[in-house]
C-alpha cells in the first residue's frame, strides 16, 4: 500500500477519497486553486498545494503543475477523482513519466475508450453488443431501405455529419422509408452540405443502465452489479440507484459479461464503468468511463465494500480483493445529486454564499459525500455540486422513501438549490412504479417543474411571521441597552386603540414579483394574509432554534428561516422558498440611480468587449458579450451615454449582478 | 409587597349582568371606532389610492417600526359636532415608535373634507403638539391639507389656540429641542406651507406633495400667471431651488422610509431615572373588570378590584388603609414603571382629600408618576362638614396635584362630577393623558342632582310667591335636564370636543396606561415646588 497519495481533485470526490486513505493509514495531499483556498478538502488533507488561480485550466487541469506537486510532496500515486485529469491520457503518462502511480486504467486504455468510433469498433470485436445501425458509405436507396430492414423497425434516420436534429426522422414502417431517406438527405445537404445519411436502431424509451467493472494487473477482471441513471436532465444524471430495477438475473448476467468483456478488450485495470442503452429486455453499448463514477456509492452499498480501498489496492499492485463468485448483493441503494441550481430557470445553475446548512441526522442507511460546509462559496469555476445523499434500503420503495425523507430534513438556504425538485421526483408516482427511462423527466414536466416558479403565498406568509418576530427580538435587543429596558413600545403586536392590531411587510418573491404582507393579531393569534388572499392562521408564533414555531391548523407547525441579509429562506421539509425583505430606501435609490445600468445577468464569462472608456453610445448599441450557460448575452447601452468606465475585459468571469460597464446616461 | 386578593365571583348573576352591560358599550365604541377609522367615505378612499397614494393609516403603519403600537389620540373628535360628517376631524394623531424613539404623529386625512382643517382638526392638531412638548416627543407631520376650512374661518384663523398656534408650537418646540420633521404627501397649501418650512428637515414626495402660499387658481386671480401646481411649488422646485424641502422622495413608502431614517439620526437617548423591573401580567384578567363596574353607576363598588386588574402581579402597597378610607391610595407597578394609584371608593370628606395630598407630597417628592382613578360624585357637603374646612382641605389637594411635576395620568372609570373632577386631576389640571371607559360621565354634577337642584330653586321660588308646582309638572321640568347632561355627560360628546385623549376599552385600559406611561418618561421628571397649603 501506498504511504502517501496525492489527489488531483476538489469538493465532496476529494474529501471522499480521503476519508479511505485515511482509514487506510494513507498520508493524503490535496491540491486547490485560489478559490478554494479554504475548502474543506484542504483542510481535510495531511498537506495542501495550492496550484494557481481559480480558472480550472491554471489550477486542476494544469497537468505540470500537478505533477509537480505530487514530486514536491513525495506522493507516490496520484488520485484523479472523476472530471478534471481522470480520463486524460496524458496525465496517466506524465505520471508514469516521473514514476508517479496514476491510480486508474493504463493511458492506452483511456485513449481506446475516448475514442467513441474506435471504441466501438473494439467493441463489436469484443461482441459487446452495440445498437444495430448502418455507417457505411453506400448512400443509395435501395441500399439504405436494405439496411434498414436489416436494423429492424422503429429506424432512425439522420445526417451523418450533423448534430442535433437536423434531417433526423424516425421511421416505423417499410412503407415511410423512401419519404424519409429523401426529406433526411435534403436537409442534411443544406445544413451540413453533405448528404450522407446513417441508420439506427431507434429505442424506445431507454433507460441508461451500467456496468461497474473491475480489473486488476494480474488478469482479474469482474463486475460489481449494475446500476440505473435513466433519471437524467439534459443528459446530466440526477438519480441514480443500484441494482437496475427491474432486470431478470440472466440479463444482469449477460450484460456483466459483456462489461467485462468491453475492459478486457483495452486491457484495462482499476475501476470503469460500461454503460449500456436497455430497452426491451436488450442491451447496447454506449460507452465506457474509465474512472470512478460519481454515482459509485449506491454499488459500494449494495456490494459492501469500498471502491476506493479497492482502486489503492489495485493501483498498489494487489489482487482483487474478492472474485465474481464471492461478490454479495444487499438490498437497494439510491442516490441523488443535491445542486446549486434552479429547476424553475431551466436548472440555471446558482452561486453564492451557504448561508445555512444542516444535514439530516447520521444514520447506518444514509450517506452524505459532501465537500462544503455552511457558509463556502459555489462558484462558476467549478461544478455546482453540494452534495451526493445516498440511501439504502431492503428493497427499492424504502430506499427511496429512506431517500426522500432525508431529503426533507436537509436544509440549504443561500441559494437555489433542486432539493425540491428531488424530493417531487422520488415521490413520484411513476418513478415509484419503476416506470423509468431517460425521458421521464421531459415526459413528468408538468408535475415536476411548475411552471412560472410560482412562490408559495404560506412560504411569505411564514418569512412575514418570522420577520415580524424578527424585528421584535431586534426591538427587544434594543431595549435592554437603553434606559427603558422593558418598554412596550417594543412590543411587535401592532396594538391599537379599540380595534385590531396588525402590522405589514412588503416582500419580494421569486419571480420578482412585490407582495404585500398583511398580518392581523388578536391576542396570540396571528393572520397573516398575502395581497389579497386568504389568511395563514397561526397561534403563538414564536422563534426557537432559528425555526418559526407556532401552533396551526392541524397542529404544530415548525419551518427553519434563515435570514441573510435582505434574503429570507423558509425551509419547510426540504423544500426552500427564497424571497426578499424590501428594502423600500434602497429599491428607490437604486431605482433613480439605475437608468443604464449595465449589470451582469448571471454568472458568466465576458467573451467580448465592443466599447472603449469615453465612448459616446447611442441607445440599443452593443458593448459587451456574455457567455454563460453555453448562451451569448449582449449587453447594450439602454440609453444614449457615455462609457465611463469599461469594468471587466474579455476572459474575465463575472458574477451575476456586478456592474459591467460603468455608464452615464444623458439626461 | 402586598397582593391584592379579590373577592369577585366571576359565576354570580351580577357578574354577569354587569359584564354584558359593558360588553354592550364596548362593541358599541368599537363599531363607532371602525366606521371613523374609514375616513372619508369609499368614494374619496377609491379617489385617494387611485393617485398612487397610501391611505393615512397604511401611512402610519409605514412610518412605525413594524409591528410597533400606535397609540392614537382623540377618535372621536368632531364626532357629531358638525353638519357634514368629519371623521375623526380629518387628521389622525398619536405615538407611535419610528426607529426605535417614541414619536407624536400627526397625519391628514385627505380623504376627509380635502384633510381641511375644522375648529376641532385645529383642537386635535394643537393638543397632539401640546402632548409632544409635555413629554419631550419629536413631531412628524404627515401633511396632505388643503389648509383651512374656509366655511369655518372664524372658529379656525384668528384666535390663540388657533391655526396659527401650530406654527409658533413648531418654533418653540423645535427651540427646545424637540425635533420638527415634516413629510409633505399631498397639498400644503396658504398656512398648511408652514408646516414643512418650519421643519427642522421635511421630505416632498415627487409629483405627488405640494406646497405654495397661494395656489394656481389664487396666482392666476392675482396676477393672471398661469402654472401648475406641480410648476408651482413641486418637490423639483422645492427641492432645486426653494430649499424648503430636503429630500425628494419617489412615492409615499420612500418618503416614510427617508422620515424613519431622519429620526434615526436624532441623536437622542431616552432615560431615565425610575427604578423600572420587568413587567408582569396581573394574577386577574383584566377583562373581568366588564363583571365588576356595576350596570347601574349609583351602586358602588370597591376600586381594589380594578386595580387588581391593572397592576403588575395585581400588587399594591396602600398607603393610609386605614384613614379617610374613601380615598384609596398606594404604590404599585404598571409595566414595571412605579406608579403612585388615586382611587376613588366613594364621596370625598376631609380626611380622604388630606389623605390624597400627603400622598401625592410623596409621589411628588420621591418621582413617582401618579394616576388617577376616578369615579367620583364630589365632595361631601352639609354644615358639619363646611365648617370641618372641607373646601379648604379640597384646596390642599387640588394644589398638590396641581403643582405635582411627576407625569400624571388620569382615568376616568366611573363619574366625574363637580370639585371631585378637579382632586382627581380633571383635564383643567393638565395630566400627561386623559382617557375615558365607555361607562364614564362627566358633568358638573350628577344629570338626577343637576335636575334635583334646578327644581329646588324653582320650587323655592315658586313657594315664596306662594304657587303650587304639581309633581307632573315637576317631573316634565326635571326630564330634559336630565337627558341634557346625559347627553353632555356622555363620553362620545366629551371624546367629540377632546375633553379626553380617547375612550378606552377597559380591557385595554392597562395597555394604553403603560405606553402612555412610558410614552411620557420621555421628558425627564422636574423638581416639584408645592404652592401655599391653607392650613
Amino acid at each position: 500500500m501506498f504511504r502517501k497519495i496525492l489527489i488531483a481533485n476538489r469538493g465532496e470526490i476529494a474529501c471522499r477519497v480521503m476519508r479511505t486513505a485515511k482509514r487506510l493509514g494513507v498520508s493524503t495531499v490535496a491540491v486547490y486553486s485560489e478559490a478554494d483556498a479554504d475548502a474543506l478538502h484542504v483542510e481535510m488533507a495531511d498537506e495542501a498545494v495550492r496550484l494557481g488561480p481559480a480558472p480550472a485550466a491554471q489550477s486542476y487541469l494544469a497537468i505540470d503543475k500537478v505533477i509537480a506537486a505530487a514530486v514536491a510532496t513525495g506522493a507516490e500515486a496520484i488520485h484523479p477523482g472523476y472530471g478534471f485529469l481522470s480520463e486524460n491520457a496524458r496525465f496517466a503518462e506524465a505520471c508514469a513519466k516521473v514514476g508517479i502511480v496514476f491510480i486508474g486504467p493504463p493511458a492506452a486504455a483511456i485513449q481506446a475508450m475516448g475514442s467513441k468510433s474506435e471504441s466501438k469498433l473494439l467493441m463489436e470485436r469484443a461482441r459487446v453488443p452495440l445498437v444495430p445501425g448502418y455507417h457505411g458509405r453506400e448512400q443509395a436507396d435501395s441500399h439504405l431501405i436494405h439496411e434498414a430492414l436489416r436494423i429492424g423497425f422503429p429506424v432512425l434516420i439522420k445526417a451523418s455529419a450533423g448534430g442535433g436534429g437536423k434531417g433526423m426522422r424516425i421511421v416505423r414502417g417499410e412503407g415511410e422509408l423512401p419519404a424519409a431517406i429523401e426529406g433526411a438527405r435534403r436537409e442534411a445537404k443544406a445544413a451540413f452540405g453533405d448528404d450522407r445519411l446513417l441508420i439506427e436502431r431507434y429505442l424506445e424509451r431507454p433507460r441508461h443502465v451500467e456496468v461497474q467493472v473491475f480489473a486488476d494487473a494480474h488478469g482479474n477482471a469482474i463486475y460489481i452489479h449494475d446500476r440505473d441513471c435513466s433519471i437524467q436532465r439534459r443528459h446530466q444524471k440526477v438519480i441514480e440507484e443500484a441494482p437496475a430495477p427491474g432486470l431478470s438475473d440472466e440479463t444482469r448476467k449477460r450484460m456483466g459479461e459483456a462489461a467485462v468483456a468491453a475492459a478486457k478488450a483495452v486491457g484495462y485495470v482499476g475501476a470503469g464503468t460500461v454503460e449500456f442503452l436497455y430497452a426491451n429486455g436488450a442491451f447496447y453499448f454506449i460507452e465506457m468511463n474509465t474512472r470512478l463514477q460519481v454515482e459509485h456509492p449506491v454499488t459500494e452499498m449494495i456490494a459492501g465494500i469500498d471502491l476506493v480501498e479497492w482502486q489503492l489496492r489495485v493501483a498498489s499492485g494487489e489482487e482483487l480483493p474478492e472474485r465474481q463468485g464471492e461478490l454479495q448483493r444487499y438490498g437497494h441503494a439510491m442516490e441523488v445529486r443535491l445542486y446549486a441550481e434552479d429547476p424553475a430557470r431551466g436548472f440555471l445553475p446558482a452561486t453564492g454564499r451557504i448561508a445555512h446548512l444542516t444535514w439530516p441526522n447520521a444514520a447506518n442507511n444514509l450517506r452524505i459525500d459532501s465537500g462544503v460546509r455552511a457558509d463556502d462559496v459555489i462558484s462558476t469555476h467549478y461544478d455546482p455540486m453540494i452534495a451526493k445523499v445516498i440511501a439504502w434500503g431492503e428493497d427499492r420503495a424504502t430506499a427511496a422513501q429512506r431517500l426522500r425523507r432525508a431529503l426533507m430534513e436537509t436544509e440549504i438556504a443561500g441559494l437555489a438549490t433542486n432539493a425540491a425538485f428531488l424530493i417531487d421526483v422520488l415521490g413520484h408516482q411513476a418513478f415509484l412504479n419503476q416506470e423509468i427511462d431517460t425521458g421521464f423527466i421531459e415526459r413528468h414536466r408538468a408535475d415536476l417543474l411548475p411552471e412560472g416558479g410560482a412562490t408559495p403565498e404560506r412560504a411569505l406568509a411564514l418569512a412575514a411571521a418570522f420577520l415580524v418576530l424578527v424585528d421584535g427580538q431586534r426591538a427587544a435587543e434594543a431595549a435592554r441597552r437603553s434606559g427603558d429596558p422593558h418598554s412596550p413600545w417594543g412590543l411587535t403586536n401592532g396594538w391599537r386603540l379599540n380595534g385590531e392590531g396588525g402590522s405589514s411587510i412588503l416582500l419580494r418573491d421569486s419571480a420578482g414579483r412585490q407582495r404585500h404582507a398583511r398580518l392581523t393579531f388578536s391576542g396570540a393569534r396571528w393572520d397573516v394574509a398575502i395581497d389579497d388572499g386568504p389568511p395563514l392562521r397561526l397561534t403563538a408564533p414564536r422563534i426557537e432554534n432559528g425555526a418559526l414555531v407556532a401552533g396551526a391548523d392541524h397542529g404544530r407547525l415548525k419551518v427553519t428561516i434563515v435570514q441573510d441579509g435582505s434574503q429570507v429562506t423558509v425551509i419547510e421539509r426540504g423544500r426552500a422558498t427564497r424571497v426578499a425583505r424590501i428594502d423600500v430606501l434602497a429599491e428607490a435609490e437604486a431605482a433613480a440611480t439605475s437608468l443604464g445600468q449595465l449589470t451582469s445577468p448571471m454568472p458568466g464569462t465576458v467573451v467580448r468587449v465592443m466599447v472603449e472608456d469615453g465612448a459616446r453610445v447611442t441607445r440599443g448599441q452593443p458593448l459587451m458579450v456574455v457567455e454563460a450557460m453555453k448562451m451569448e448575452h449582449t449587453i447594450a447601452a439602454q440609453a444614449d451615454g457615455i462609457v465611463k468606465q469599461v469594468r471587466f475585459r474579455a476572459g474575465e468571469a463575472v458574477a451575476e449582478g456586478v456592474e459591467l460597464i460603468a455608464f452615464e446616461a444623458e439626461s | 409587597m402586598s397582593t391584592l386578593k379579590s373577592a369577585i365571583d366571576t359565576r354570580s348573576e351580577d357578574f354577569q349582568r354587569n359584564h354584558a352591560a359593558m360588553q354592550a358599550q364596548v362593541d358599541d365604541l368599537k363599531r363607532l371606532v371602525e366606521r371613523i377609522k374609514l375616513g372619508g367615505g369609499e368614494a374619496a378612499r377609491a379617489r385617494h389610492l387611485s393617485r398612487g397614494k397610501l391611505l393615512p393609516r397604511e401611512r402610519i403603519r409605514c412610518l412605525i417600526d413594524a409591528g410597533a403600537p400606535f397609540l392614537e389620540l382623540s377618535q372621536l373628535a368632531a364626532h357629531a359636532v358638525y353638519d357634514d360628517d368629519v371623521p375623526a376631524a380629518g387628521i389622525i394623531t398619536g405615538i407611535g415608535r419610528v426607529s426605535g424613539r417614541e414619536c407624536v404623529i400627526v397625519v391628514n386625512d385627505a380623504t376627509v373634507k380635502g384633510g381641511t382643517y375644522y375648529p376641532i382638526t385645529v383642537k386635535k392638531h394643537l393638543r397632539a403638539q401640546e402632548i409632544a412638548r409635555q413629554n419631550n416627543l419629536p413631531c412628524i407631520y404627515l401633511v396632505d391639507s388643503g389648509g383651512a376650512n374656509l366655511p369655518n374661518q372664524d372658529e379656525v384663523f384668528p384666535d390663540r389656540d388657533h391655526f396659527g398656534r401650530i406654527f409658533y408650537n413648531q418654533a418653540t418646540m423645535s427651540a427646545a429641542g424637540i425635533p420638527q420633521i415634516a413629510v409633505v404627501m399631498g397639498s400644503c397649501t396658504a398656512g398648511g406651507a408652514y408646516v414643512p418650512a418650519m421643519s427642522d428637515e421635511s421630505v416632498i414626495v415627487k409629483n405627488q406633495g405640494t406646497i405654495f402660499l397661494g395656489g394656481p387658481p389664487l396666482v392666476k386671480a392675482a396676477t393672471g400667471e398661469v402654472v401648475s401646481a406641480e410648476e408651482l411649488g413641486g418637490a423639483d422646485v422645492h427641492s432645486r431651488q426653494s430649499g424648503v424641502t430636503d429630500h425628494v422622495a419617489e412615492n409615499d413608502r420612500h418618503a416614510l422610509e427617508i422620515a424613519r431614517s431622519i429620526v434615526a439620526h436624532l441623536n437622542r437617548n431616552k432615560s431615565m431615572s425610575l427604578d423600572v423591573t420587568a413587567p408582569e401580567e396581573p394574577l386577574y384578567d383584566p377583562k373581568e373588570i366588564y363583571g365588576i363596574i356595576p350596570a347601574d353607576p349609583r351602586q358602588p363598588y370597591d376600586v381594589r378590584e380594578v386595580i387588581a386588574r391593572l397592576v403588575d402581579g395585581s400588587r399594591f402597597d396602600e398607603f393610609k388603609k386605614l384613614y379617610g378610607p374613601t380615598l384609596v391610595c398606594g404604590f404599585a407597578r404598571i409595566w414595571g414603571y412605579p406608579v403612585g394609584i388615586v382611587g376613588n371608593n366613594g364621596i370625598l370628606f376631609s380626611e380622604s382629600a388630606l389623605k390624597g395630598a400627603h400622598f401625592v407630597e410623596l409621589c411628588a417628592q420621591r418621582g413617582i408618576p401618579l394616576l388617577f382613578l376616578q369615579n367620583i360624585t364630589g365632595f361631601m357637603v352639609g354644615r358639619k362638614y363646611e365648617a370641618g374646612g372641607i373646601a379648604k382641605d379640597g384646596a390642599k389637594m387640588v394644589t398638590a396635584v396641581s403643582c405635582a411635576q411627576v407625569p400624571k395620568l388620569t382615568m376616568l372609570i366611573g363619574g366625574s362630577f363637580g370639585a371631585g373632577n378637579y382632586g382627581m386631576c380633571g383635564r383643567a389640571f393638565s395630566p400627561r393623558f386623559l382617557w375615558m371607559w365607555p361607562n364614564a360621565r362627566i358633568s358638573v354634577m350628577g344629570g338626577e342632582q343637576a335636575a334635583n337642584v334646578l327644581a329646588q330653586v324653582k320650587r323655592d321660588a315658586m313657594a315664596a310667591r306662594g304657587a303650587e308646582w304639581p309633581a307632573a309638572e315637576e317631573e316634565s321640568f326635571k326630564a330634559p335636564i336630565r337627558a341634557q347632561y346625559e347627553a353632555q355627560g356622555h363620553p362620545y360628546f366629551a371624546g367629540a370636543r377632546l375633553w379626553d385623549d380617547g375612550l378606552v376599552d377597559p380591557a385595554d385600559a392597562r395597555m394604553t396606561l403603560a405606553l402612555g406611561l412610558s410614552a411620557a418618561l420621555n421628558a425627564p421628571v422636574e423638581r416639584t415646588q408645592f404652592g401655599i397649603f391653607r392650613m
